[in-house]
Parts: structure tokens; sequence; C-alpha cells
């Protein structure tokens, strides 16, 4: 492709977006010029280049466009959305164009008399029919096939976007083609210049006094003489620090333009010579050389660990010093590396003022969109990974989330619903919160919603928070649209926002308050290049694990607090009165030396919704690493996510937190089928860890293990037992003992295991035989119960199991508190009186 | 009559060869970690220069009995494959030969499959057979996921 297109094609892209926003948030305030002049002048641009370049079908396009604009800034039309609208399309098509240059090289086949009359038609102050254009798909442009200079996101760029336009404009005649900015006379301007009479006048009048913009002929650039101009960039050029605007304040006539109008002005004298004087200087630099740049950083990092690693453990002091000068060097190396990597987050929110400004036309729905924090800056890979997801939720919010303007007046809720796009730093992490002011989740809805599809039964629903019925919305296929819009509601959407993030090691999380609105919030890594790892040891190994999956470490032992127990073969941790599943690291990886190795450390890992505890034998350090993948033939081993080189020097392999989970709830599986010769089926998610017990007769017991808060085993003789009842003194608390069923199930002697269930300031204890495993298993109630305490007959590890209903022991449970006249939680002495 | 140069190497006493343009370097394979979970094949991952480099034990690609106790170090020959590098563990490397296409056979039709698939031909030396392998099918995970 011809140069100069690929030139034009690029500075074209990042106008059109400018132009945009600017449309959008010019149809909110048609009284802002500023906006009006920087859209005009963006369109502008975009058409003189084209006629330079000899794009007739951009440039009849853009110049429709521009002649209606410019009856919007002499004041001779009314602002009204219809023709923004209008603009709008015109901007689509200029866009389809572009891609279509951008593809092949020349200007796609088509015909543009559609729009152009409307657009002609609005400009002679005529009724328009919008349903006469034709509505174009715009292709989606990849955020920053180069890196933007930062600036551009910022209005003051404006300008020197429009800067080209200018150097066109002076060198033109040659090629015969006149240039709006060639055509101005010296005898034009010099009558300009007398218009604008001084420094009260407002800048716009002074425009609307140049020249008549309906023939778009004029830009002030041109106001400036070319001596002028030639001063201008010999200043620059020599390196003097002139402010900006000085050379045209020595000018006498300007001087009023630059006091009224100081943004544009700079711009218009030198281009971006001059405009780089107030802004920082930028060059474009291919993603590739970046990411080349990026990876020799990398090694550079890991060459030098292996350097201090060398020099830590010899005496020879004579390299210490410089090795320090090397190692701070390359640290601030490799942080100005990742910062030239790191894009402003608006560069992803750049498309949503259009959308919502769309979503609001076509939903008859009052919508402001906020953004705070677009200047936060993030890596543009990550940033390429969430712009989708992002679009995707504040397209839901405005769909589901905003009540249309009528029921918002009902409500006695301001009529304009409010979308809020938020992003901050928050350590190692960038935080996005998207937030509408609408109804909130309907929770009921939900609820029916996720029995009809088969996503979780009505007692399991009983026993879920609002809060654990709103996540379900990131369940793969649910969606409690009534009507499919053509926006949302087609059911995919939230899951697959759910695993984009989680693709890059984020998190989201929401917070719903009916008639109140609606948060998401999005954490995500600010780069995927470098993660902090623990290193830690097993089977005499050394592996990593990403910090962010670790949420806090645990150590075992003998000695230690906490211990480590077992029911039948599975592993378990105490942890703040609830029971953690465990994973041993090296028997898991089948490490033969695991085997003679005492557990150290549990590592308590978060993954989505599950939380399991790693076994380790040793935590030994945390590093920052450089994730590589690893080779092909290795794909296949799920629970490593790559490799990495310490600064030893040693490979290590990254554990992939999220694969383990699965390999650990897999074993429990294959443990079942030993036990069992059933086939259980494990294609349902929704599975969940079970404690599987025995008491009294009949079938065997099951409990979902989320519910216990601890098993313990006591002694008979310590239970106290007053007019039938029981109870334990448990934590300077006394705790009633129930029976399963209507029999007892207390022993008469010996060890009594109990399970333990805590509520709001309570807790109680359920007396069974005898506990028997932990299994991992879907519930799925097959026969329902006709007795209180139970929920039902379920298959579980391929027994019948009956379920037992916790809601009916914690009931129990409370009763019994409140039939003892101690105040609860009021200390040992009281318990013992309500013994007494 | 056309040359080629062919680094030539010894697996179990075997005489192998691999086209000397694609190998890379030679070197000790040291510092492996091994990877748990993983086919039986590979040796593990190590460092290479800031490389990482998956190891290959060509002996059990083969189907060959362990190198015996007291065998002196082993050696690599790095090999690319499909943008991974690669090491193919062996016992040593003899010398680079630059042999005429022409003497070169196609493989006989007697061989097991796990070497038919790894092996392009066969040239008679005067000594002994030279066997050419194929890096690509070597190391490609699909044809170890076969083998």
């Amino acid at each position: 492709m011809d140069d100069l297109i690929a030139e034009f094609l690029t500075e074209t892209a990042e106008s059109l977006e400018v132009v945009d926003a600017e449309l959008v948030r010019f149809e909110a305030n048609p009284s802002e010029r500023k906006t009006l002049d920087n859209i005009f002048r963006l369109v502008h641009t975009v058409k003189g280049t084209c006629g330079f370049l000899g794009l007739s079908r951009l440039e009849a396009v853009a110049h429709a466009g521009e002649t209606l604009l410019g009856r919007f800034r002499d004041g001779k039309l009314e602002v009204n959305a219809d023709a923004v609208t209008l603009v709008l399309h015109s901007i689509d098509r200029i866009k389809v164009i572009l891609a279509g240059l951008e593809g092949a090289g020349i200007e796609p086949e088509g015909d543009d008399n559609d729009l152009i009359a409307q657009l002609e038609a609005m400009a002679e102050g005529q009724a328009v029919d919008l349903t006469a254009v034709q509505a174009v798909e715009v292709p989606v442009r990849p955020i920053g096939s180069e890196i933007e200079p930062a600036e551009l996101n910022l209005p003051t760029t404006a300008p020197a976007t429009a800067a080209p336009n200018l150097k066109t404009g002076d060198v033109d005649p040659a090629t015969g083609r006149t240039l709006r900015l060639g055509e101005v006379s010296e005898a034009d301007l010099e009558a300009a210049f007398a218009a604008a009479s001084g420094p009260e006048d407002e800048p716009k009048h002074l425009k609307a006094g140049d020249l008549d913009p309906a023939t778009g002929r004029v830009l002030r650039p041109g106001e400036v003489s070319e001596a002028e101009l030639e001063a201008a960039f010999a200043a620059a050029e020599a390196g003097i620090e002139i402010p900006a605007p000085a050379p045209v304040a020595e000018a006498p006539k300007p001087a009023p333009v630059a006091k009224a109008a100081p943004e544009p002005l700079p711009a218009s004298m030198g281009g971006e010579d001059l405009a780089s004087l107030n802004n920082t200087q930028s060059i474009r630099v291919s993603v590739d050389v970046l990411e080349g740049l990026m990876t020799l950083v990398s090694e550079m990092v890991l060459t030098r660990n292996q350097l201090l690693q060398i020099s830590r453990t010899r005496e020879d002091s004579a390299f210490a010093t410089p090795l320090q000068r090397l190692s701070t060097l390359t640290g601030e190396l490799q942080d100005s590396v990742m910062k030239t990597r790191m894009q402003p987050i608006g560069a992803a929110w750049k498309k949503l003022p259009r959308l919502v400004r769309d979503l609001s036309h076509e939903l008859h729905k009052k919508i402001d969109l906020v953004m705070d924090g677009e200047g936060t800056e993030l890596d543009r890979q990550v940033l390429e990974l969430i712009r989708d997801p992002l679009t995707h939720m504040v397209r839901n919010s405005a769909d589901h989330g905003l009540e249309t303007t009528e029921e918002r007046i009902a409500l006695g809720k301001p009529a304009i619903g409010t979308i809020k796009l938020a992003a901050f730093h928050e350590g190692g992490y960038i935080v996005i919160r998207i937030s509408d002011n609408g109804k909130g989740l309907n929770t009921g809805k939900i609820r029916e919603k996720l029995v009809e599809k088969g996503l979780a039964n009505r007692t399991e629903l009983e026993t879920m928070s609002d809060q654990q019925v709103h996540r379900y919305i990131f369940a793969p296929g649910f969606s409690t649209a009534a009507k499919v819009t053509n926006l949302s509601g087609r059911g995919v959407g939230m899951d697959v926002v759910r695993t984009n993030i989680e693709q890059i090691g984020g998190q989201i999380d929401l917070n719903s308050v009916p008639g109140q609105g609606t948060t998401f919030t999005i954490k995500i890594p600010l780069t995927l290049a470098i993660v902090s790892a623990l290193i830690v040891g097993a089977g005499g190994q050394k592996f990593a694990v990403p910090q962010t999956a670790v949420m806090e470490l645990v150590r075992t032992g003998v000695t230690a607090e906490h211990k480590i127990e077992r029911i039948n073969e599975s592993l378990v941790l105490r942890l703040r009165e609830k029971l953690l599943p465990l994973v041993q690291l090296g028997p898991t990886l089948q490490l033969e030396a695991a085997k003679n190795e005492d557990p150290s450390f549990v590592m308590v890992i978060q993954v989505g919704e599950r939380r399991y505890g790693l076994v380790v034998n040793d935590v030994l350090d945390t590093e920052e690493i450089v994730v590589k993948p690893l080779a092909t033939v290795l794909r296949d081993v799920d629970v490593f996510s790559g490799a990495t080189i310490l600064g030893d020097g040693s490979v290590v392999l990254i554990l992939d937190p999220n694969a383990m989970s699965e390999r650990a709830g897999n074993m429990l599986e294959e443990k079942q089928a030993e036990e069992s010769e059933s086939t259980v089926d494990t294609t349902n998610d929704n599975r969940c860890a079970m404690l599987l017990f025995k008491a009294g007769s009949g079938a065997p017991k099951a409990v979902e293990l989320e519910h216990i808060t601890r098993l313990e085993h006591i002694e008979v003789s310590q239970i106290e037992r007053m007019d039938g009842r029981a109870a334990l003194q448990y934590r300077g608390k006394l705790m009633p003992i129930l029976n399963v069923g209507d029999y007892s199930t207390i022993k008469d002697e010996g060890i009594q295991p109990l399970l333990v269930f805590t509520g709001e300031g309570y807790a109680m204890g359920l007396a069974v035989d005898e506990i028997v495993d932990v299994v991992e298993d879907r519930l799925q109630i097959e026969l329902s119960a006709d007795r209180p305490g139970v929920r039902g007959t379920a298959v579980v590890a391929g027994r019948a199991c009956e379920i037992v209903d916790v809601d009916y022991y914690h009931l129990r449970g409370l009763a019994e508190h409140q039939r003892h006249p101690a105040p609860l939680g009021a200390g040992q002495s009281s318990s013992e009186r309500a013994v007494a | 009559m056309s040359l080629r140069d062919y680094v030539t190497l010894r697996v179990g006493g075997q005489l192998f060869g691999v086209d000397a343009a694609r190998v890379h370097d030679v070197f000790h394979p040291r510092g492996v970690t091994p990877v748990p979970l993983s086919r039986g094949e590979i040796a593990g991952v190590l460092n290479l220069r800031g490389r990482i480099v998956t190891a290959v034990c060509a002996r059990r690609r083969l189907g060959l009995p362990p190198r015996p106790e007291g065998s002196p170090e082993p050696l690599a020959v790095g090999l690319e494959v499909h943008g991974d590098s690669y090491g193919l563990v062996i016992d040593s490397v003899d010398e680079v030969l630059k042999l005429d296409d022409e003497k070169f056979h196609a493989p006989p039709g007697n061989l097991p499959p796990r070497w038919a698939e790894i092996i392009v031909g066969v040239y008679q030396l005067e000594k002994e057979l030279l066997i050419v392998l194929e890096p690509q099918t070597l190391l490609d995970a699909a044809h170890l996921k076969a083998a």
C-alpha cells in the first residue's frame, strides 16, 4: 500500500474516534463551541487529505458532512438528535470506506448518494428522512496496532491532528488541485483579520466572520501568514523555548485570537513541531519493536538476577558496587520499557459514548455516561482483552440495568439514568467499576430462571443468599431478559465476560441493590508479561505459584496451631471455623520424593468461587517471574501454565491453580470409582463437597461440607444432659447437641463425633455415629422426603444418601438456645449458670 | 551429485544422522527440571542461554533401554520444531559427514512403527548404516502422542 495512504489511514482512524466522542458530547451540549470546532476541524482534515490523495468517494461524504457542520457552526441550523445521527451515519460511512481502503488499497465501490442527499437536505434546512440512509456495519478496528501517543486522547491534540492539513495547504498548489487552505487569498486573510476586531471578540464570531463555512473554505490555520509560520518553525527548530502562543502574540493581528482561543492556535501555527512545545513529544513505534524490547529486557532482568545470586555467595566485593548499579539500572530500564506498553484505559472506552448514545435512542432511555479515571494506564495486551467485555457490560447496564425514562419518573428517580465507568490502580491491579443507578437485579426472577434452566433446584435456592443468586448471572446459558432485544438477552454474555476476565488472571464480582442499581467490579493485573509468584517446594522440586491466586499462607505441622486432619483419605484443614479441602502438591504431581515429606505449609488458593488449600513442603521465596509458554509437546500437562527461569538460572514450572483444583476434583472422583462400581455423572459442573456420615439406622446421611464449621470428637462424659436435652461446654459457651432424626444418636460412652454448625452468634452440634468420608459429587435430590430434617434422597458417590436439611437443625438449635435463660455470648460464667 | 551435511550421533550404539542445517547447537543437558505428569520421552526443561528448552530423551523415544550406569555424560542436539526449542538427548556426537544424495535409500519396510515414522532414510556407509532422523516427526506433539 502507498505509504501516504497508510499514514492517512492511521491518522484518520484516530481523528474519527475523537469525532465519535466529540459528537456525543456536542449533542449533549450544543452551546459548546469548542467541541463543534474540533469536530469541524477533524472532518475537514479528512476531507482535505482525501482530495489530496484522490479519494473521491471519501471526499464527497466528508464534504457533505462538513457542509452540514458548517451550518451548525454558523448557528444557521439548530442541532438536534436527527442531525447528530445523520452526521454519525456519515462518520460510519467514512469508516467503512476506510476499512475497504485499508484492505484493498483502493476505495471500495459504492454509492453514497443516499447519505449525501440527506446531508445536503439537512444543510438546506429541509426535512430529512433518516430511513433513506442505509445503516452500515462498521468493522471493528483493533486497538492500536501501533501505540498511540498518549496525548492523542486529550482534546488538546485535536489541533495537532489537524496540522497536516495546513502543511498540505501550503505545499499543494503544485499538484494543481486546489485545496481549501490554498484557496484563501492574502486579501481575504487581511479582510478576515480586519473583521476580527479585538480581544473581547468571541472566537466563534471571528471564525464565523472569516468566511463562509458552508463552502468549508477556510480554517484558521490559513490566517497565519507564511512569514509568521516560518518564524515559528525557525524558533522551534532552533530549540528556543518560546511559549507556543508567543510568535502569534508578536504578530499584531492574530493576537486577539491567541488570547481568546489559546488551544487551537499553537497547532495552527506550526503543526506538530510547535504543538510539541506544549505537549510531550511522541513518535510512533510499531508494537513488534516494543514486544521485542520487552523480551530483551526480560532476559536482561533474569541475567541480572543470576549475577546477583552469584555475587551473594562470593566474598569478592570488587564486583559488588558496579553490580548494584547495574541492577538498579536494569530495574529502571524494565520499568521504562513496561511503560511503553502502557496505554490509558480510555483507549478501550473511546467507543462507549457513541454506543451509549445509540442505545439511548434505540431503547428510548435517557442515559448519561460518566467516565472517571480514563488516564489509568495498563498493558495494551490486557487492554485489548478487556475491551469487548467492557462494551458488553455497558450495553447490559443500558439495556437491563436502567429503567425507561417514564419508569424512572414514576419511581421518583432522576429522569436521566447514569452509567458510571471508573478505573483506578490498586496494588499491581487495575480496578474497573461499571455501575448504573437502575433497578438492580431482580433476585426473584433470577431464582425462577435458575430452576427453569435447571441450574439449581428449589431446595438449593432456599439456602442461597441474594448475593449467591446474583452471581448466577455469570453462569453459562443464563439470561433473564424477558424479550430478546437486538442488543442483549441472547443468553451469551456475562459468562463470556467472566471467562475473558478470568483468562487474564482477573476477577469479577457484582453488587446489586434493588431499586438503586448494580455495580460490577473487575480486578485485573496491570500486565501479563511479568507476574509475582511464590516459589514453593514439593517432592524435592521447585514450583512457581502465581501470587494472585494465593489468598494466604498457613503454617501447619506438629507444633503449629493449624493441623491437617484426615477424613478417611481426604485431607482437610480447619481454618477460621471453616473446613478447607486440601490438595497435596507432591502426590498430585506423582512425585516419588513427596512420600517421605512432612507437609509444612498450606496455601489457601481461591479460583473463581472455589477455595482450596494446596499442601506444599516448603515456601522458599517470592519472585517476579517472566512467564514463558511451554513447548507444544507439554501442553497436554494442564497443571502447568508455563515455565520461567529463576535467579539461579534454574527452570521452574508455573502451576495453574485452576487446573490443580480440577485435578484434585478428579482425584476425589477416582477414589469414588474405586469404592463403588457405579459410574457417577461427572458432566455436570454443579458439584459440591459433601460429608458422608452415619447416624442411627437406615441410609447413610450426607450434608454439604460448606455448612459445617468444624468436626469434633469429644468424650461422651463431657456432654451434659438436662431434662432430655444435651449440651456441651464449647469454647466458653453452651452448645446444644441435637440428635439426627427422632431417635437418640448420642452415644452412651466413648468418643462422640460431632458436626458443629454455627450461625449468627450461636453454635450447635449434631451427634452422629460415624464420619464416613468427604466426597465431591453433584447434588441431585431424586426422592423427596416426608420427614422433617431430611431434604430428600440423593445418590452421592454411588450410594443412596439422605441429605440433611441444615436449616431444620439450625432452627432447632436456635430454639434450644432461646430456651436457655442465659443470654448468648455472655461467657463462661453465664453458661455455667445455665447448666446449673 | 549433490552433497548434504549430516551431524552423526549415537544412541544405544546405533549411528544416526540429522540434517546439519537443522541442528542449532550441541550442548550438555544440565540443570534439567523434570516435568511431572508429562510423557515418558520428556526428560524435562532446561535453561539454555536464557531460552527454555524441552529435553527429549532419544533412547526413550526410540524405545531403547536406558543408559547403563557409569556411561559418560550425555549430550543434546538443539533443534527447533514449530517455533519451540528442543534438545534431543543422545549418547554422543560423532562428526559431521558430507553425504551424496544419490546414496540415500528409503527406509526398509520391516521397521517397527515407532521407528518407521521418524526415519526418512538410510545411508550405507562403509562400516555400518547411518539412519537419518526427521526432527519434525521425532519431536512433534502429535507423533509423540501416537508413539
